[in-house]
Formats: structure tokens, C-alpha cells, sequence
């Protein structure tokens, strides 16, 4: 067995037992949390190459034959998932180190990241679907602690909607892995994609609804996504930047994997419901963030619009699309968690989030003005930036086979995200510094170099990778149509597997 | 049997349901716990009723034959109840503090973060 398939998984356990045995020294704490991030992006990076290399990879946990024991498989998607997951892992570590507070040290954050990122690997990589369940509760229960860590009020309120919602979420899921179960009679993805055609198409339709819709939650489409603007304005930046960068992430991951592998029987009902969805999903998010005063609330609504085109490969269904859509993904990862951690050096700045209050940002800190407008632009999608590509191939796939009206849909979304950027721009960074910064939460005191140094390390490394696969995005789209084109051949997922 | 155990069930999400619609915010909590439990009944009906017949291989023989009771849905709802059981434990720990910090239990209150 390849132990890269294994690392992504153990690195931010073994990180999160040693943060956690360390509890009372923080110094040491953080520095474990660091070098575990380092060596998570190690082995995600190491996974990817094997991959890439050998091809679809897969273990069976504790040596039960398949389809009896635990399965993970990873095929280049996931692979590229795990990247981006050690990408955002590195830079929300280093940038904790000087955003939180010694308490939240004290109470285990670094712990809790650590468990986080490994139900996200675990999510990736696993590949049985009942197993998938677990690891999306060991990521959730993590998010839960992190969201109200700290105790605020409004932390508090917005922890209530995310944990009943998700909870909701899980209990479908667990739904319709029992149905599916009952159907099929196993629930190993290969062995379900190789037995569900012979399967009633009726009940199997019905199931991929719930799956649907449990996903759905997860990854805040039209009409599910009201807990996430409530939510995810509320937590330090820190918390906020991981959550949004890679949380709705695996939902979407989720969703791509169960309508590519097991439901494909029906895709005029099915994919086309995905394809109406994400139309909806782009547009009320978008309107969404156009009547938002505050940083971060802005930017959630736009994971909201975002998450619409990512769908929408999935939903035109054709390898180009697929390719779309992934290549969206790891763009998108990458640069909203660093308006995220933008938004938080900002707050750091003048200590508000409020549009109102903020301003004169670009007067004091041209670079930091640079800085947000290589991700905001690059979101936008004006090109050369990576947001271009990602939606210029949404839109070539969707013109190929005729869905004018989505596409249409996506063009102008593009134009009103644009507009949420520069009404963030001419508020937070270029109109002066109104006056009664009094009233701001917490008194800007100067900032030493080192903490600079962290907060702008994870950020401009984050806008250089934005940059590069904006101008370098050749051989990025030729991983993505890849992977694209491993996701529409389950032949060789299931061979992989099943041996 | 199987059409008890479906009324059972069907109750179960109902009312898990309905009371997660209500305002209060305990109600929400044992809405959820009801929820659970439906979905861990369902896993346990949906691996076929069986009676008598567990899943042992007699000496005699080399592999089981016949219908017996399926191992599998036990083994699931098992990681499904602790998961189940650590989470609700935590939600309950969660509305005690946002009971001390916003003063109500009503959930039309909880709004501020809501709010533009």
C-alpha cells in the first residue's frame, strides 16, 4: 500500500494529539501546529504526485477484501482536492499565529484545525460512502467547536443556525445511505457505481434527491444556503477564511463524486435539476452581497454565487464542463480564503468590519490595496486573472451544447460580482478614513514586524498562486480536464478499487 | 412488521421535524434527537427484518445460506448513535450558553446576525 495515501489523514491527527497533549504550552503548540501544516501540505503534495503518476490509488483499511472493508481511493480530483486542502491548511496556520487570542490557544484551536483539516482529507479520500458520513461529522464537529469558540453573541446565534442546519444535513445524508443500502445491498462507491445500473431507476432517482439535498445543505445552494451568510461573518478571520475556502468545498466535492460515479441513470432529470439549481444559486447570491454593508458578509454571500457555477459543470455534464468545474474549485479555494484573511487584516487595521467605518486603507497601505485586488479582480473574473478561466470554460461548455439561458445567467453574475469588489474597494480601501473612528470594537494598536510578517506571508503567497494560474493556466486546465475525464469513466475508478 | 416499523419511522421524522419548527430552542434540540433516532431506525429496517436466524455460520458449514438477520446496518446505526450521541450532548451544552448569553428561548430572537 502507498503511504501517501495514509499521510493526509495521520499528519493533522498526529498534530492535533501533540497540540493537544502540549495544551498548556502554547508556544509549542503553535509551532507543532506549523510544522504540521507544513507536513500535511507535504503529503498532499506527495499523494498527488503518486497519482498523477500511477494513476488511481486505493487501500483497503485493515486488509478486508473489497467491497467488505473501508476503501480509500483517490483519483486526481480528490488528489487536487487534497492539494488545495494543504494549501489552505499552511496558510490559515501561519496566519492564526497572529490573529488569535492566547484563550482560544489555551481552549485547543490549534487542535481543532488540525482534526478539521483531517475530516476534510478524510472527505477527499475515502471511498465508501458510509465512511464518507463519518468523516464529514469529524469535520463538522470540529467547525461546530471552532465556529463558537470564544463565546461572543453573535457567535453564539450564528453557531445555533450552522449546527441545526448541518445536523439536518447529516440526518438526510444518513437517510439516504440506509436507503441506498437497502436497494443495493452495499455501500462501497465502486461497488454501488457497478451495481446501481441494474438497480429499479425509480427508488435509485428518489435517493439521489436526498443525497441531493444533503449535499446541498453542505454546500449552501439555492434555496439551502441562509445558514451561511448567518454564520460565517461570526468567528475570528482565521476561522472564517478555512471555513470558507474548504467547508461548502466538500459538499460541492461530495455532490460532483455521487452524480458522476453512482447517479447517472437519469441525467435529464437529475442534472438538469443541478443545472436550474446552480442558475438560482448564482443569481440570489449575488443579489445577496449587493445589499451588504459589512466585509465579511459580503464575501459569504459570494461563496453562495460562486458555489452556483461550480454546480453548474456538474450540471451540463459534459468532460469540458467537469473540467469547469474543478478547475473553479481549486481557484476559488484559494482565492476566497485569502479575501478572508484580506478581510481580517483590514479589521486588524481599523477594527471593524463595517463598510461605513472602514476607509482610507489604500492611502495608508497601497501594497495591502494590490493585495486585495489580485483575489477580488481574479472572483470577478477579469482576465488574466484565475477566475477568468475558470468561467470562460463554464461558458465555452454551456455554449457547446446550447444552454444559453445559464449561460447568460453566469455572465452577468460575473458583472454584479465585480460591482460587490468595487463597492468593497471604494469603501474599505479608497474613500478617506471617516471620522468617527472611535467607535470601532478594538483599539488599532501598531502591529510588530513579525506579526505582519504572518498575516501577510499566507496572503501574498495565496495572491502569487492566484496570479500563477491565471498566466501559467496550461498545464492547470490540462490536470483539471484530466481529472474531468477520470470522473466520467468510472471503469477505471471501479477497477482501481475492485480489483 | 415492516409496515409497523414504517409507521414508526415516518413518526419519528415527523415529529423530529415539527418540532424543529417550533420557537423554542430546547424543542430544536429534542427535534433533533428525534430525527436521529428515526434515521438510525430506518438504517435498522432497511437491512431486512429477520427473525431468528443470526448471522452465524454453522459448524458444519462453509458460508451462511438462506435469509439471516444482515450484521451490517448494526455495525452503522453503532457509529451512527455515538456520533449522534456526541454531537447532541454538544448542542445541548450550546444552547445552555447562548440561554445565558442572549437571556431568551425564543428563536425569532436570535436575529442579530441576520440583520444588515
Amino acid at each position: 500500500m502507498n503511504p501517501f495515501l495514509i499521510l493526509p489523514i495521520a499528519v493533522p491527527f498526529l498534530t492535533a494529539i501533540v497540540a493537544l497533549l502540549a495544551w498548556k504550552a502554547r508556544r509549542l503548540q503553535r509551532m507543532v501546529s506549523l510544522l504540521g501544516a507544513v507536513g500535511l501540505l507535504g503529503a498532499a503534495l506527495g499523494l498527488f504526485v503518486t497519482v498523477h503518476r500511477d494513476g488511481i490509488q486505493a487501500a483497503q483499511m485493515g486488509g478486508w477484501p473489497p467491497p467488505f472493508g473501508i476503501t480509500l481511493a483517490v483519483d486526481l480530483f480528490g488528489a487536487i482536492m487534497v492539494v488545495a486542502t494543504g494549501l489552505i491548511g499552511l496558510a490559515v496556520a501561519a496566519y492564526s499565529l497572529a490573529t488569535i487570542d492566547p484563550q482560544r490557544e489555551s481552549f485547543g484551536y490549534y487542535s481543532l484545525i488540525h482534526i478539521l483539516l483531517m475530516g476534510v482529507c478524510g472527505s477527499f479520500m475515502t471511498g465508501d460512502i458510509f465512511n464518507l458520513y463519518v468523516w464529514f461529522e469529524v469535520m463538522l464537529i470540529a467547525s461546530f467547536v471552532l465556529m463558537e469558540l470564544g463565546g461572543r453573541k453573535a457567535q453564539l446565534e450564528g453557531a445555533i443556525k450552522y449546527v441545526t442546519l448541518n445536523l439536518v444535513s447529516s440526518a438526510l445524508f444518513l437517510t439516504a445511505v440506509a436507503i441506498l443500502y437497502g436497494l443495493v445491498g452495499t455501500l462501497n462507491m465502486a461497488d454501488l457505481a457497478r451495481q446501481l445500473p441494474t438497480a429499479e431507476k425509480a427508488p435509485v432517482t428518489a435517493v439521489a434527491i436526498f443525497f441531493f439535498l444533503a449535499f446541498g445543505i453542505k454546500a449552501a445552494i439555492f434555496p439551502l444556503f441562509f445558514w451561511l451568510p448567518a454564520s460565517y461573518h461570526t468567528p475570528p478571520p482565521a476561522v472564517s477564511a478555512i471555513f470558507a475556502g474548504l467547508l461548502t468545498k466538500v459538499g460541492v466535492y461530495a455532490m460532483i463524486r455521487v452524480f458522476t460515479l453512482l447517479f447517472v441513470h437519469d441525467p435529464s432529470f437529475t442534472h438538469q435539476l443541478i443545472l436550474a439549481t446552480a442558475a438560482f444559486t448564482m443569481v440570489t447570491g449575488v443579489l445577496g452581497a449587493v445589499s451588504q454593508n459589512n466585509f465579511r458578509r459580503i464575501l459569504s454571500f459570494h461563496i453562495v454565487s460562486q458555489i452556483g457555477y461550480m454546480i453548474m459543470g456538474l450540471g451540463l455534464f459534459t468532460p469540458l464542463a467537469l473540467a469547469g468545474s474543478i478547475f473553479y474549485i481549486f481557484h476559488h479555494i484559494i482565492v476566497k480564503t485569502n479575501l478572508f484573511l484580506i478581510s481580517g487584516i483590514a479589521h486588524r487595521l481599523q477594527g471593524t468590519y463595517e463598510l461605513k467605518k472602514l476607509g482610507g486603507l489604500y492611502a495608508l497601505y497601497p501594497g495591502l490595496g494590490i493585495l486585495f485586488l489580485i483575489p477580488a479582480l481574479s472572483l470577478a473574473g477579469v482576465p488574466p486573472l484565475s477566475g477568468f478561466w475558470g468561467k470562460l470554460l463554464l461558458i465555452k461548455a454551456g455554449l457547446e451544447i446550447e444552454s444559453y439561458a445559464v449561460v447568460a445567467i453566469a455572465l452577468l453574475v460575473g458583472l454584479l460580482t465585480l460591482y460587490s469588489m468595487t463597492k468593497i474597494w471604494n469603501e474599505a480601501f479608497w474613500k478617506p478614513r471617516p471620522g468617527n473612528g472611535g467607535e470601532t470594537e478594538q483599539p488599532a494598536g501598531p502591529m510588530s514586524a513579525l506579526e505582519w510578517i504572518w498575516l501577510l506571508a499566507p496572503v501574498i503567497s495565496l495572491a502569487i498562486l492566484t496570479l500563477a494560474i491565471g498566466l501559467v493556466t496550461e498545464p492547470f486546465f490540462v490536470l483539471a480536464k484530466k481529472a474531468a475525464e477520470q470522473l466520467l469513466n468510472p471503469a477505471e475508478y471501479i477497477r482501481a478499487v475492485m480489483g | 412488521m415492516q409496515t409497523l416499523m414504517a409507521l414508526v419511522v415516518g413518526s419519528l421524522y415527523a415529529s423530529g421535524l415539527y418540532l424543529m419548527m417550533r420557537r423554542s430552542i430546547v424543542k430544536l434540540i429534542i427535534g433533533l434527537a428525534l430525527l436521529s433516532h428515526a434515521t438510525n431506525l430506518l438504517i435498522f429496517v432497511m437491512g431486512g427484518l429477520t427473525r431468528g436466524r443470526p448471522p452465524v455460520i454453522p459448524e458444519a458449514a462453509e458460508r451462511m445460506t438462506g435469509t439471516f438477520a444482515d450484521p451490517l446496518p448494526q455495525a452503522l446505526i453503532l457509529t451512527a448513535i455515538v456520533i449522534g450521541f456526541g454531537v447532541l450532548a454538544f448542542a445541548v451544552v450550546l444552547i445552555r450558553r447562548t440561554h445565558q448569553m442572549v437571556g431568551t428561548d425564543d428563536l425569532d430572537e436570535l436575529q442579530t446576525t441576520d440583520s444588515m
